[in-house]
C-alpha cells in the first residue's frame, strides 16, 4: 500500500500552560510498505496520541508525518488515506452493522456486488456474519469491536490504524481472529500501525514492535530483537511473562576476564559468574537480567565453568497446567523460574538453580542502557 | 420491575389524582368559562350547569366585541397570527444560530469559550426589564420599534440560550470518535456535522426547539414595550379585553383556550422528545 514515516514527531498538550504535558517526545518510526507494526506500552505512554496524530485528530507539535513520501500531517483526516478502528468502537447508531461496515466503500463509489463481496469477506473473517442486520446498540461489546475493526479493514487503505483492536474479545476468539487478521493484512499488503498493551498480541501480530514509555520510544525492533536484545532495563522488564529477574551486580576485573557478582538484598552475595572482558563497560556497578525460562533448577546437571550456581529457598510453586512458576528467595531477592514440568517440592525447601552465562543481560546501573546480551565467551 | 403492595398502589393512585386535579383543574375551568356569558361567570356561587354559548368564540373570530357600551374592534386573530409568526421565526433563527454555536462550544476549546457560553446563559436569569429600557432606546434609534424583525431579534434573548445549552449537552454526549470515524472515511468537516452530529443530537434539538417555541409564545413583556397593537402577540392582545365597560371574562377565557391550544398540541405531540431531550442520555454511542 504505502510506507509510513513518523519523522521525529512530538506532541505537547497545553503548550502554553505552566506544566505542558509532553505526551510524545521526538519519536521516529520508519514503517515499510506492507509492514505490521505494534505500538506497545502501558497506559498513558503516548501510543494512542501517536495514532491520533497519524489519523489527523491531534495536531503534530513538532516533526512531520509522511505516507508514501507525501507529507500528510497538515491535511484534514479525510484526505490522508488512512483507515482507523477506534478503541471506543464509534459505530453509527442509526445504521445496521452491515451498513456501518460498508459505509466507507459507499463513499468510494464501488460497485454494489464488490461491496457485498468485501463485506461478506471481512464479516466471515471477524465472525460477525450473523449480526450484520442488527443495530450497534443491541450487540455485545466484543461484537461492536469486531464491527469497528471490520469497518477499518474493509477499506484496505494505504495505512490502517488499529487502536486496541482486540481488547474486548474472548480469549479463544481472540486467537482465531488474530491469526486471520494477520493473514488478511499480509494478503492485501496493508501497512498497519496498531496500539496494544498486550505483549502477546504485539508479538503474535507485528513484524516489528515499537516499545513506548513516558512518550519516548524505547526500542523499535522485531519481536525476537525486543525479547533477546532489549535496549534497556525498561524494555527488558516490560516485555516477557513472567518478567525478567533483575539483580544489582558488581564487576571485578580478574586479569583476562570479568567476574560478575550478583548481589541480593542489602548487598549480600547471591551468586557469581565469569565473563569475558567487555570494552564498553566502564563502571563497576551494573544490573543483570535473566529471563525466568532460562534458569534451570536442580544441581544434577553438570555446570560448565561459565554457569553460575546459586541456592534458593522456595517461596511459591504454581503449576499452571502447561508450566510451573516457581519463586525462590536467593540471598533476600526473589527469583522466578519457569519449568515445563511440575516440580515436586515443598515451600521453604532449599533448591539449587543454575544460571547460564549466555542467558545473562547486562545493563548500566544508572542509565539502564543495555551493555551486553549473553555473557558466553563469544560476546556480541 | 419492583413489585409493590396494593396499599402502595392505592396511595400512588391518590397522589397522582391529586396532582392531576391540581394542575388540570384551572385548564378545565377556563375551558368551561369560555362557553359562558359574563353573567354566568360572575355568578356566586359558581355552577357547573349553565347554558353554553359560542358568543365568546364568535366575537373573537369576527373581531367584533359587543359590549354594553357598544361595539369594539378586537384584533385577536391577528394577534394569534403574530404569535405564530414571531415564535416560529425566532425559533428557526435561534436554531440556525444556536445549533452550530452549541457544536462549537461542545467540540472546540477556544479562548473565552466558557465565558461566552455563560454570558449567553445569563440572558436567561437577568430580568427582561433590566434590558428593556436601553433596548427600547436602541430600537428607536435603529428604527426597529414595532417591526417583526425587531421582535424576532429580541426573542433571541429567550430562545438562543435555551437552545444553545440544551443542544450543547447533547453534542457533548456524542463521542467525538463517531464523527472522527466518518471524517476519516473521506468526508469533510461540514458534511460530518450535517450527516452525523445533527442527526444524533436530533432529540435534543427537537426538545430545545419546542421549549424555546413555548417560551417565546408565552412572552409578554418584550412585545408589550417594543411593539404596537398590529404586531403584538396574543399574550399582549388579551389586554384588549379589559375594556371601559368591564373585564370580558368570557372572551378572555376563549382567547386563552385558543392561544394555549397550539402549544398544548405541540407539547403533547412531542412529549416523548421533550422528556428524552431534557433528561439527556438518550444517545448511547
Amino acid at each position: 500500500m504505502a510506507n509510513l514515516l513518523l519523522d521525529d514527531i512530538s506532541k505537547t498538550y497545553a503548550p502554553r500552560a505552566k506544566a505542558p504535558i509532553r505526551a510524545v517526545k521526538q519519536v521516529r518510526l520508519d514503517i515499510k510498505d506492507g509492514e505490521i507494526v505494534a505500538l506497545l506500552g502501558s497506559s498513558g505512554c503516548g501510543k494512542t496520541s501517536m495514532l491520533r496524530m497519524v489519523a489527523g485528530f491531534e495536531e503534530v507539535t513538532e516533526g512531520a508525518i509522511r505516507i508514501g513520501g507525501q507529507e500528510i500531517h497538515n491535511l484534514p483526516p479525510s484526505q490522508r488515506g488512512v483507515a482507523m478502528a477506534f478503541e471506543g468502537y464509534s459505530l453509527y447508531p442509526p445504521l445496521k452493522v452491515r451498513e456501518n461496515v460498508a459505509f466507507a466503500l459507499l463513499r468510494e463509489k464501488k460497485a454494489n456486488a464488490e461491496i457485498e463481496a468485501r463485506v461478506r469477506q471481512v464479516a466471515e473473517l471477524l465472525e460477525i456474519t450473523d449480526i450484520l442486520d442488527r443495530y450497534p446498540t443491541v450487540i455485545s461489546a466484543g461484537q461492536q469491536q469486531r464491527t469497528s475493526l471490520a469497518r477499518a479493514l474493509i477499506r484496505r487503505a494505504p495505512v490502517s490504524l488499529l487502536d486496541e483492536p482486540m481488547s474486548q474479545l474472548e480469549p479463544q476468539l481472540r486467537a482465531i481472529v488474530r491469526a486471520r487478521l494477520k493473514d488478511y493484512l499480509i494478503e492485501h499488503k496493508m501497512t498497519t500501525l496498531f496500539v496494544t498493551h498486550d505483549q502477546t498480541e504485539a508479538i503474535a501480530l507485528a513484524d516489528r514492535i515499537a516499545v513506548m514509555e513516558k512518550g519516548e520510544l524505547q526500542q523499535f525492533g522485531t519481536p525476537a530483537e525486543i525479547k533477546e536484545r532489549p535496549n534497556n532495563l525498561f524494555v527488558a522488564s516490560f516485555v516477557g511473562e513472567p518478567p525478567m529477574n533483575i539483580f544489582d551486580a558488581h564487576l571485578d576485573h580478574a586479569g583476562d576476564h570479568l567476574r560478575i557478582n550478583a548481589l541480593g538484598a542489602g548487598g549480600q552475595a547471591a551468586f557469581s559468574l565469569k565473563a569475558p572482558l567487555l570494552e564498553n563497560v566502564a563502571g563497576q556497578d551494573v544490573r543483570i537480567g535473566i529471563r525466568p525460562h532460562l534458569i534451570t533448577l536442580g544441581a544434577d546437571a553438570s555446570p560448565t565453568s561459565e554457569d553460575a550456581v546459586a541456592t534458593g529457598r522456595i517461596i511459591s510453586n504454581h503449576w499452571l497446567g502447561d508450566q510451573s512458576h516457581i519463586c525462590l528467595d536467593v540471598a533476600g531477592t526473589n527469583v522466578v523460574c519457569v519449568t515445563e514440568r511440575p516440580v515436586e517440592t515443598e515451600i521453604g525447601k532449599a533448591l539449587a538453580l543454575r544460571v547460564p552465562a549466555k542467558a545473562v543481560h547486562l545493563f548500566d546501573a544508572v542509565s539502564g542502557r543495555a551493555l551486553a546480551h549473553g555473557l558466553a565467551s563469544k560476546v556480541h | 420491575m419492583e413489585r409493590s403492595s396494593s396499599l402502595e398502589k392505592a396511595i400512588r393512585g391518590i397522589l397522582i389524582t391529586a396532582v392531576l386535579l391540581f394542575f388540570l383543574f384551572p385548564i378545565f375551568w377556563i375551558f368551561l368559562m369560555s362557553f359562558q356569558t359574563n353573567e354566568d361567570i360572575l355568578r356566586i356561587p359558581p355552577s357547573l350547569f349553565f347554558e353554553p354559548t359560542l358568543q365568546n368564540y364568535s366575537a373573537l373570530l369576527t373581531g367584533k366585541l359587543e359590549t354594553a357600551a357598544g361595539s369594539l374592534d378586537i384584533a385577536f386573530m391577528r394577534n394569534l397570527g403574530n404569535s405564530l409568526l414571531l415564535s416560529t421565526f425566532s425559533v428557526l433563527l435561534s436554531l440556525a444560530l444556536g445549533v452550530p454555536a452549541a457544536y462549537a462550544f461542545a467540540r472546540f476549546k477556544f479562548r473565552l469559550g466558557e465565558n461566552i457560553a455563560f454570558t449567553l446563559l445569563s440572558f436567561r436569569f437577568a430580568p427582561p426589564l433590566l434590558v428593556l429600557l436601553p433596548l427600547s432606546l436602541f430600537f428607536k434609534q435603529l428604527g426597529l420599534t414595532d417591526t417583526y424583525i425587531g421582535l424576532i431579534w429580541v426573542y433571541q434573548l429567550i430562545c438562543l440560550p435555551l437552545i444553545l445549552w440544551i443542544v450543547r449537552g447533547y453534542f457533548e454526549d456524542i463521542s467525538p470518535d463517531i464523527e472522527n470515524a466518518y471524517r476519516i472515511a473521506g468526508h469533510s468537516w461540514w458534511r460530518t456535522f450535517r450527516r452525523i452530529a445533527i442527526p444524533l443530537a436530533r432529540p435534543g434539538i427537537a426538545a430545545a426547539g419546542l421549549l424555546a417555541f413555548i417560551f417565546a409564545w408565552n412572552n409578554f413583556i418584550f412585545a408589550l414595550i417594543l411593539a404596537s397593537a398590529s404586531k403584538q402577540p396574543v399574550t399582549v392582545g388579551a389586554l384588549a379585553f379589559v375594556t371601559a365597560s368591564g373585564i370580558q371574562y368570557g372572551q378572555i377565557a376563549a382567547a386563552i383556550v385558543l392561544s394555549v391550544t397550539p402549544t398544548l398540541l405541540l407539547a403533547l405531540y412531542a412529549q416523548r422528545y421533550l422528556v428524552e431531550g431534557l433528561s439527556l442520555g438518550a444517545v448511547k454511542g
